[in-house]
């Protein structure tokens, strides 16, 4: 792991794979899309409303996987200090806030048909809403100190205090009577969806990842080869300033 | 590693177990605030004052719905009886219904148990269980008498979720061929 963790070696190995990693997720993500919204059935009661889920679904465990892989380097940061898991942290969170309004957005729009609201106070949107204020309260947090070792070991203690939230969102639906469904696919007996449904969704749900992952890739690498501009530029000015 | 990250590492554990214990302590004392809506059976077991307003949820029972007829200018009166299997509450409601409203539907509805016995709903949402099935699957099912969504949810995923209608019937457990 610490191979890996050296900047330099991350953009060197990172380099090879970035093209072929969007190749795929456009890919993926296409033929999911394409699956999902014209190929597969509609739902018995839901009529073609029920398209919304093939991307609500994967937004949802893209905010909670994404914020795990949060707490994650932020362990990292805090026992190991590597500057990559400090700029992987900063490069996440928006990555991840993004991934969590379009839960809560196309939930909302699932919502208003099918409920009848487009929101309600239960435990499982509620704790979803915390998620995604934690992930702007953690972006907002990293971003507001001048020195930048500071500011990622806050946003880091941040995300490790918020992971409480992933396993109340997770297990909402199961601990108390909520408006919002409980699972249908990670549950112990078999999914209660029809296959022609849940391939589809694993699909987007798939593509939808390899997504995230490269954009929160991209983000690194840019932020990485940025700190190095500042770095040389900081030590021409330092050349620049010293007496002749 | 190092002491002084094997000491950082205790540092997080140590904190870990603490916020992870308050917040199952507080979660388990709020326990009662944190459900969106109580069952019939809570209601039987202690009846809620007349004034206070709460959700009622379970399900539309199988052939409670009474429509009454539609007065010009007036939003539509509906008569129903949620249960949870236990118990049930007649409820009564003037308003335009969600969507999925049917019988066997789970609904919550906002409102005040009146001294009648009768819960007067201000709201009516429509709770969609965790089923997911394309109209030939639902239509196969209730044709080979497998499932009534008039009385409740969905038979066992397993015997529904590879289920290609156009080529095979349904195998219901406990009963034999046909």
């Amino acid at each position: 792991m610490h191979r890996f963790a050296n900047p330099g070696r991350f953009l060197r190995l990172t380099d090879a794979w970035m093209p072929w990693l969007w190749a795929l997720a456009i890919a993926v993500t296409a033929a999911g899309a394409y699956w999902a919204l014209v190929v597969s059935p509609t739902d018995w009661q839901q009529g073609e409303t029920v398209r919304i889920m093939y991307v609500h679904v994967p937004m949802a465990w893209l905010a909670m996987g994404g914020y795990t892989g949060l707490a994650i380097v932020s362990i990292m940061s805090l026992i190991w200090r590597h500057p990559l898991a400090d700029l992987t942290a900063r490069e996440l969170s928006p990555v991840g806030a993004a991934a969590t309004a379009l839960c809560l957005a196309t939930g909302s729009l699932w919502g208003k048909p099918m409920w009848g609201t487009w929101w309600v106070w239960d435990a499982r949107l509620t704790s979803v809403l915390v998620l995604f204020f934690l992930w702007l309260g953690h972006a907002a947090l990293v971003r507001a100190f001048d020195d930048t070792e500071r500011g990622a070991r806050a946003g880091a203690i941040l995300a490790l205090v918020g992971i409480v939230n992933i396993p109340i969102v997770k297990f909402s639906v199961d601990w108390w009577n909520t408006l919002h469904q409980p699972a249908s696919v990670t549950r112990l007996d078999a999914p209660g969806m029809h296959v022609d449904m849940l391939y589809p969704l694993l699909t987007c749900a798939l593509g939808f990842t390899l997504l995230f992952a490269v954009v929160v890739l991209a983000r690194t690498r840019a932020a990485v080869m940025e700190r190095r501009v500042r770095a040389l530029e900081m030590a021409r000015a330092r050349r620049l300033d010293a007496p002749q | 590693m190092t002491s002084r990250k094997k000491r950082r590492m205790w540092i997080l554990v140590l904190c870990g177990i603490g916020l992870g214990s308050a917040t199952a302590l507080t979660l388990t004392a709020f326990q009662d605030n944190l459900v969106f809506f109580r069952s019939p059976s809570d209601i039987v077991a202690e009846r809620p004052t007349p004034d206070r307003a709460f959700r009622l949820g379970g399900l539309v029972e199988s052939g409670s719905v009474e429509r009454q007829p539609a007065v010009a200018g007036q939003r539509p009166v509906v008569h129903f009886r949620v249960t949870d299997g236990a118990n049930m509450i007649p409820v009564v409601y003037q308003g335009v219904l969600p969507d999925l409203f049917r019988e066997g539907q789970g609904v919550v509805t906002m409102g005040r148990l009146g001294v009648d016995g009768v819960f007067r709903a201000s709201e009516v949402l429509a709770r969609h269980d965790e089923t997911y099935m394309p109209p030939e699957v639902a239509d196969a099912l209730k044709r080979a008498g497998h499932w009534n969504p008039a009385q409740g949810a969905a038979p066992d995923a397993a015997t529904w979720n590879t289920l290609n209608p156009r080529t095979q019937q349904p195998t219901i457990p406990g009963r034999t061929g046909s």
